[in-house]
């Protein structure tokens, strides 16, 4: 089997219990990329709700690694998508119009941002998280307003034109690049994640959040792990605001906004966190929701949206993923009776 | 020229800790050779918790220094001095409660390889961190709980983990505190078993309250008082000693 064959689809390799299962591929992921991808042909005319689908969902795939793996809280990770959005808003402006490039400009700015602020957000408890990731995705905001001689301001970013992506794809006004260029892009990083979260590294997170104490007391530095995967998360961030900018070719405020920061953490919540496929499922229900409520409801679709998360955090704790979860014991249960 | 004399695994000259005016850990300067089995009891409030903070560097001494393995680590965090070879359990057992027995041990071993920071082959396929991780389950007596979440194990198997995760380590030096604390009677000996078990190669401090525990593993011990070194001595010694009956154990010693 070659190399990146064996990689998502392992086998049977030396059986090892639960733990050895833990980082096989379930056929419904494989499944659901597959789905995923047939949606460019299945849906042709639903390509921009889709590209902005899986942009939310790399966003809320970043705010996962933080949050559910390391459990670290962030009222502020918008920070991170609205800096990648005017790197790469801004390089491809000036002139820098390859995708790819752009991207991992993003990215690198993000998670450099990510690195420096981390030495602030990772000391003190939870509430002091909370503010001090609220504040600096206010300070940027502030800065991108006051500096609008570069940003826009509230005018917003204008005059984004892209290249075609590898050179070869030129973005259309249907979507079709725009959707599967994001869709590529959350397919490889979420690979990379899931690779991540089962390595001794992605355990150590979850270890880390278990109790500090006796990381420490295992002889980990703690902290050292706590801001590598902080940096992660903000370059991943940065690469999901990047693609919105590419992919609709306009950057405004809104990219830093505190509904942002607060939606995405909405849709880890009803999507199921620690599990990297919450932060999908729960994009697609969020978006797909908001769809629908807004259209039926124009005015009351937060009502709904309020209702949901009020109802999966007091009834589902696991969020949809947890209730699935519940749902296919429950059935299980019901055929081993019968 | 005369051979130099043993270097102790672990050394505390003058250790002084004072919390404002009170003075937890008092000019404290005690030497621990090679393969010991030592206790460290006292009377509640005798500062043997400041004393276990101030080795394992949860806290830093106002005055003093600390040497493991000869190496001066008084200002040292707390992980580096577990990378030295000082390995602690807690009174309170601090373990992963989401998280399998194996899984802790698969990390505690692989911090100890230096290969906890290993980032894309699952911890599932990494065969020879499982093996170790296995082997010292077994050798624990909690293989049968491997794949159950720590939280859903019983407590007297918890406390076996808690020690499985310090001698993942493999230190030179092992503070039990309190090991056996909590656990229920019918689980106790599989607890006294394994600390009699440990190998030379591991020297124990034990902080215990439970005289029999005391008098069964321990070949020396330390009194603690109002923060400083009472009596040291070996075992017998102590005990029979009328001061320390009268500050510490108030009634005859149960010997195990």
């Amino acid at each position: 089997m070659p190399q990146f064959l064996s990689m998502i689809w392992p086998g049977r390799a030396t059986s090892r219990g639960k733990l050895a299962d833990a980082a096989r591929w379930h056929p419904l992921e494989i499944g659901f990329w597959v789905l995923a991808l047939a949606l460019l042909w299945l849906l042709p005319t639903r390509l921009l709700l889709l590209n902005e689908i899986a942009i939310l969902a790399l966003f809320a795939l970043s705010l996962d690694l933080i949050l559910g793996y390391a459990g670290i809280v962030s009222l502020g990770h918008a920070a991170f998508f609205g800096l990648g959005a005017y790197i790469a808003g801004l390089l491809a402006r000036h002139g820098m119009n390859d995708p790819i490039l752009g991207l991992l400009a993003a990215g690198a700015g993000a998670g450099l941002l990510g690195l420096l602020s981390s030495f602030l957000v990772l000391r003190g408890t939870d509430l002091t998280k909370l503010m001090v990731t609220l504040g600096v995705a206010l300070i940027l905001r502030e800065l991108a307003n006051k500096f609008d001689a570069i940003t826009g301001g509230a005018d917003g970013l204008t005059g984004v034109t892209m290249g075609p992506v590898l050179g070869l794809f030129e973005f259309d006004i249907f979507g079709s690049t725009a959707y599967l260029y994001s869709l590529s892009v959350l397919f490889v990083l979420f690979l990379v994640a899931r690779q991540l979260v089962h390595s001794p590294f992605g355990l150590m997170l979850r270890a880390i959040k278990g109790n500090s104490l006796r990381t420490s007391a295992m002889g980990v530095p703690t902290n050292l792990r706590l801001v590598t995967i902080y940096t992660i998360a903000a370059a991943y961030a940065g690469i999901a605001g990047g693609l919105l900018a590419q992919t609709t070719q306009f950057v405004s405020l809104d990219v830093l906004d505190f509904h942002r920061s607060a939606d995405v953490l909405l849709v880890l919540v009803l999507g199921g966190s620690g599990l990297l496929w919450g932060a999908i499922i729960g994009a697609v229900a969020f978006k797909l929701m908001y769809d629908w409520l807004a259209a039926i409801t124009p005015q009351y679709w937060q009502f709904w949206v309020g209702m949901a998360l009020v109802a999966i955090v007091l009834f589902g704790r696991g969020g949809l993923l947890g209730l699935a979860g519940m749902l296919r014991d429950r059935l299980r249960g019901l055929g081993g009776r019968a | 020229m005369t051979p130099a004399p043993e270097v102790p695994v672990l050394e505390t000259r003058g250790l002084r800790k004072a919390f404002g005016g009170l003075i937890a850990t008092n000019d404290v300067s005690f030497r621990l050779p090679a393969g010991a089995r030592h206790a460290l009891i006292g009377p509640n409030g005798a500062g043997k918790t400041t004393l276990v903070n101030l080795l394992t560097g949860v806290l830093q001494p106002t005055d003093g220094r600390i040497l493991l393995n000869g190496r001066d680590v008084t200002t040292l965090p707390s992980h580096r001095r577990v990378q030295l070879g000082l390995a602690r359990t807690f009174q309170i057992n601090q373990l992963f409660p989401d998280l399998t027995p194996l899984e802790t041990l698969v990390l505690a071993v692989a911090q100890r390889e230096g290969k906890a920071t290993g980032w894309w082959r699952p911890v599932g396929r990494r065969g020879e961190l499982l093996d170790e991780a296995g082997d010292l389950l077994e050798r624990l007596g909690i293989a049968e709980e491997r794949d159950q979440p720590v939280a859903t194990i019983a407590y007297g198997k918890q406390r076996l983990l808690e020690i499985a995760v310090a001698l993942a380590a493999k230190p030179s030096v092992l503070l039990l505190d309190e090991p056996a604390a909590g656990v229920p009677e019918a689980e106790r000996h599989q607890i006294l078993d394994v600390v009699a078990a440990l190998p030379d190669s591991v020297s124990l401090v034990l902080i215990e309250h439970d005289m029999q525990l005391v008098f069964r593993f321990a070949h020396t011990i330390s009194v603690l008082v109002n923060g400083g070194l009472f009596m040291e001595g070996p075992a017998a010694e102590v005990a029979r000693d009328p001061r320390v009956k009268q500050v510490y154990l108030g009634e005859e010693p149960v010997y195990g």
